[in-house]
């Protein structure tokens, strides 16, 4: 049996049924990132003044990853373009570029991961607060894994500047790689050792949830596109135009997710 | 859409936005890198220029310029909730007196700040 609409339109919407259910989908979509966007606002707003971390992330990294998704929004619709001019192997070209950004934004965002579970805050006993790296550059330390490998000190390469002090404008994660004279903490100095994970903080919390749901999506999204690139482009000589509406559909979800990041961009990297 | 002039009509739209969101990404990093006085008027830039980003996508990309009635409602409802969440988030910051500016601390406000992780 035959799956109604799937080419052919309805009379009521006017649509054949796939992409209602997109645009259903993708509704229920901007309420998720609805509501997160909204907790980060409140929880922005709500922090003390000075205490909310900034330039801790690497804006060019940022802004490079925005452009790769902007690459990839291009060669999503240009693939579509290409199967309504009936060239199927422009399609194939555009999309492996797509699939090609989506590797490179996760690999990236991974890379910038790994820099977050490395780069550590030390709370000391006498109220002091400083932000740098762990000599041999640890994963995921704690002040429990002190205690636990009964460590008596701690050699820290500390940053030049902590983020709730003033400095010169927007230095950014450049400033953090600047002089990393190391200095020697004893443990008994240390009230509280955090990498940048969410436990930190509230910042790193909601970065970690919003970055990371919107990588699950570029990956889920780079599955579907690297499904209809590959195996799922036998449909093209069966039934052409239902394939190119495949491609629309995904390609809408794609759009979505690139959106998604454009609002992510501005709002955790330079706010 | 299946006339191959009209595509390749559509195409050059989608390189001409292509270019628009390139710019609108310099821009909005030109904007982090010039320190501006008023905190709220760089995140207010960056939050048009991510807006007007966001609208060439959904418009040209999504097609949302060209669409059909059903896809307008659908969006219709979404703006809808979508506006009433940011709504009440509003309407929640005047609940709380640390967050509505006012000089009357509620009692659970009254956290030492040492104990406050931002």
């Amino acid at each position: 049996m035959d799956i109604p609409f799937t080419v052919k339109l309805r009379d009521d919407t006017t649509l054949y049924n796939a992409k209602v259910g997109i645009w259903l989908f993708l509704g229920s979509e901007v309420m998720l990132f609805g509501a997160l966007f909204s907790s980060y606002i409140l929880l922005r707003v709500g922090a003390p003044p000075g205490t909310w971390p900034r330039g801790l992330l690497n804006v060019p990294i940022g802004a490079f990853n925005t452009i790769v998704l902007i690459v990839s929004s291009v060669t999503v619709v240009m693939s579509w373009a290409s199967l309504k001019l009936g060239n199927l192997g422009k399609f194939r070209f555009y999309q492996a570029i797509t699939l090609l950004c989506a590797l490179s934004f996760l690999t990236i965002k991974s890379f910038e991961y790994r820099d977050k579970f490395t780069h550590y805050e030390v709370w000391k006993t006498d109220g002091a607060r400083m932000t740098g790296h762990v000599e041999g550059g640890p994963y995921f330390w704690s002040t429990q894994t002190l205690k636990d490998k009964k460590l008596d000190h701690i050699v820290f390469h500390p940053d030049p500047h902590h983020y709730t002090e003033p400095v010169k404008p927007h230095a950014g994660a450049a400033a953090e790689h600047e002089g990393h004279a190391a200095i020697t903490i004893p443990v008994a100095e240390i009230a509280r050792l955090s990498a940048f994970v969410p436990a930190h903080s509230t910042y790193f919390a909601i970065y970690f949830t919003l970055t990371a749901l919107h990588g699950l999506h570029v990956f889920g999204g780079a599955l579907v596109i690297g499904y209809l690139w590959g195996p799922g482009a036998k449909l093209w000589k069966t039934d052409p135009e239902r394939f190119t509406n495949r491609i629309e559909i995904s390609g809408l979800f794609w759009h979505f997710v690139d959106l998604v990041w454009i609002f992510l961009f501005p709002v955790l990297y330079l706010l | 859409m299946n006339d191959p002039q009209h595509v390749a009509k559509h195409v050059k739209t989608y390189l001409m936005v292509f270019g628009a969101l390139i710019v609108g990404t310099i821009l909005t990093v030109a904007v982090y890198f010039k320190h501006f006085e008023s905190v709220a008027l760089a995140i207010a830039i960056a939050l048009i220029i991510a807006t007007v980003k966001a609208s060439l996508v959904a418009g040209f990309f999504m097609h949302l310029v060209s669409e059909r009635k059903t896809i307008y409602i659908i969006m219709a409802f979404t703006a809808f909730f979508f506006v009433g969440l940011m709504a009440l988030t509003i309407w929640a910051m005047n609940d709380s007196p640390a967050l509505s500016g006012s000089t009357q601390r509620a009692p659970h406000a009254t956290v030492a700040p040492a104990q406050h992780v931002p």
